[in-house]
């Protein structure tokens, strides 16, 4: 078991490096297929009509005249041990992890993002839990209770849930219920240490929405998971061997059809984790995602390295949580 | 996530007793497996009712300049004198809703709604269809050739979806078309975007076709007739493309039906988000875009490009969950 987790960890750490070198190459070639020299990168980021010799010390300070490879080295190795950067007579140490300074603002790019991810943890963390006891109980219910009332109207609402766009919902849920019927008014981000009650207020609107995405989603895929393991053979020997119907749903028809679930949910949540970008958005939560729109249209490279490899790391964490976990839970799965 | 759509009950079980009672009085014809699918999605009266409405949606993105045409519509007239000049919002109840708009018109300019739902209709379905086939393109031939040479073929190729599908792809897909914006490939402006936006979230979303295309291959190639087809001295391309590709028409047929509306979202998302197709070329997600600011004032905007956007989603998940019952005899 520990051999194989720390061969998970290390493939782990290997796919996060492939990431960041992809990503580095993509941000650093696209520009260029685009038609634009290093100088002309350097030139967005200094004042109007620059002069070549600030110019020059941009595209120095920046790193844009060295090789790929040396930028992407000195970004990794910002991030594992820290870097220090020279503005001519000035240095500045940036400690670990590293990702830089902006190119636009020049502030550390890392308590910036660390600054939003409690935004981007609250959000996702409580739709997550409204989302798995929702989906995986309306998905048990239909799957037990197939072709009634409740399992064709249930099935029905998670279709048109999973055909809604969330930007759509999003602001249709602030028209209605936070201006029109002001039950939710004023909708804005407040710390949780702050004030706990309003935190949770005003999170309910993007909880509910997202949520409702994840519920059909999961909705779907639960039942049909559920309905597939009740028609196996050994549901029958449960039944056969006279085990309350309870005992039959639960330990042995849930137990399993779970397991896909769980992975899927690992998934999900790492994605989410990394910037809920389109709800952030709809419902300007100054979250990561948010951020990671920012830092795109700014054209800002750290802060798009940054929010990249963090958003790449939460995905590839969740992988490996969820294939040890799968391993603890699933007999069945023997690791190599 | 077959119910309730998929037929139950006596329909769907085969009755051999009927079919030997027919023998005496008609001669059998055997039905191919074309025919069988095509007899059981007529049964299923809500994948048709979704399919109906995705022929007619087909039809008005591919005829969207000549309706315009016809009927006089223009995307981008200005119509500054059925706008309230304080509030910003339309004249009159519902977003300005008129025998002239009968959808209404947009806050601020006064374009008319349904004249740009009409032109976003064929944007947005010239990117998902052609994202959706160069995404089944990439994932059917890797997925294939995975599955089927196995070995370091197969561990390169698995390798590599892992990767894309750790890509935080939503972030990738808004950076690439926001710096591919400017002009790139010697193309600008409309067909730029649309360039950009099929090839950005076509070459996210092969990785899930190609995992699936690869389980299929695995399965298949263990099949007596790929066994029997060796040994009759069949080589790889003839097995690869008489044996195992058939075989595989009815999963990309599905899973292209079910990756549209993925792709329509994914595409509405990016133009929502700024980065997909740039005013002033109407496009649902930009609809939506403006409407974050304007919501307050004409609460009307924002629903009619979401309705388009959910009835075309919905009408291709009918569609596709239909034909997934229709093809995979599992399914019942």
């Amino acid at each position: 078991m520990t051999a194989y987790i720390v061969r998970r960890v290390i493939a782990a750490i290997i796919l996060l490096i492939v990431v960041t070198m992809i990503t580095f190459a993509i941000f650093f070639l696209v520009p260029r297929l685009a038609g634009e020299t290093s100088t002309q990168l350097a030139a967005q980021y200094v004042g109007r009509d620059p002069s070549p010799d600030a110019l020059a010390a941009v595209q120095k300070n920046l790193g844009f005249d060295q090789p790929l490879y040396q930028q992407w080295w000195e970004f990794a190795h910002g991030i594992v041990a820290g870097r220090t950067f020279r503005y001519g007579p000035d240095a500045s140490v940036c400690h670990v992890p590293c990702f830089g300074y902006s190119f636009k603002s020049h502030l550390p790019v890392w308590p910036e993002i660390t600054s939003r991810l409690p935004v981007t943890i609250s959000l996702a963390a409580g739709a997550a839990v409204i989302w798995v006891i929702t989906g995986v109980a309306i998905g048990v219910l239909s799957a037990l209770k197939r072709g009634s009332v409740f399992d064709r109207f249930s099935m029905g609402l998670a279709l048109a849930g999973v055909s809604l766009p969330i930007f759509f919902t999003a602001l249709l849920s602030l028209a209605l219920f936070s201006y029109k019927w002001p039950v939710f008014p004023n909708l804005q981000y407040v710390p949780i240490t702050q004030n706990p009650v309003l935190w949770a207020k005003n999170l309910v609107l993007p909880w509910i929405t997202l949520a409702f995405l994840y519920s059909a989603l999961y909705a779907r895929l639960t039942r049909a998971g559920m309905l597939e393991t009740m028609s196996e053979d050994y549901i029958r020997t449960a039944r056969a061997k006279g085990l309350p119907e309870r005992q039959v749903v639960i330990r042995h028809g849930l137990r399993s059809a779970l397991t896909p679930i769980i992975t899927i949910f690992g998934l999900d949540l790492g994605l989410l984790l990394g910037g809920a970008v389109l709800t952030e958005t709809a419902f300007s939560l100054p979250g990561v995602g948010q951020y990671a729109v920012e830092a795109i249209t700014d054209n800002d490279l750290p802060k798009i390295m940054a929010v990249t490899t963090l958003a790449a790391f939460f995905i590839v964490v969740a992988n490996l949580v969820v294939d040890v976990l799968y391993v603890a839970v699933d007999p069945r799965v023997r690791y190599r | 996530m077959t119910s309730p759509l998929d037929v139950t009950g006596s329909a769907a079980e085969a009755q051999p007793e009927s079919v030997l009672a027919g023998v005496g009085e008609k001669t059998i014809e055997g039905r191919s497996l074309g025919q069988i699918a095509w007899m059981r999605f007529k049964r299923d009266r809500v994948a048709m009712a979704g399919g109906v409405v995705v022929v007619g949606l087909v039809l008005l993105a591919v005829l969207a300049k000549p309706v315009e045409a016809v009927f006089g519509l223009d995307p981008n007239a200005f119509h500054q004198e059925l706008i309230d000049p304080v509030l910003l919002k339309p004249k009159g109840s519902f977003g300005g809703v008129s025998w002239a708009h009968p959808l209404g018109v947009e806050p601020q300019y006064g374009r008319d709604l349904l004249a740009r739902i009409i032109e976003g209709s064929w944007v947005s379905l010239a990117v998902a269809f052609g994202a959706t086939l160069l995404a089944v393109t990439i994932g059917t031939v890797l997925g294939v050739m995975a599955g089927y040479y196995g070995g370091w073929v197969d561990t390169v190729i698995s390798r590599l979806m892992d990767i894309f599908l750790a890509f935080p792809l939503l972030l990738f897909a808004i950076a690439l078309s926001a710096s591919l914006q400017g002009g790139a490939f010697g193309l600008h402006g409309l067909t730029l975007h649309i360039s950009v936006l099929i090839f950005v979230i076509g070459f996210f979303a092969w990785p899930y076709m190609g995992r699936i295309i690869r389980g299929q291959t695995l399965s298949l190639r263990e099949r007596e007739f790929v066994d029997a087809a060796r040994s009759m001295g069949a080589r790889g391309p003839y097995v690869l493309f008489k044996e195992l590709l058939p075989n595989l028409v009815a999963p990309i047929i599905v899973y292209s039906t079910l990756l549209i509306p993925t792709n329509i979202l994914f595409e509405a998302g990016l133009s929502f988000l700024g980065v997909g197709i740039q005013p002033p070329q109407a496009s649902w997600g930009g609809m939506l875009n403006q409407s974050i600011s304007l919501y307050q004032a004409d609460p009307w905007f924002m629903v009619v490009p979401g309705l388009a956007i959910f009835i075309t989603v919905l009408a291709f998940n009918l569609l596709g969950d239909g034909l997934r019952d229709a093809l995979d005899p599992r399914s019942n």
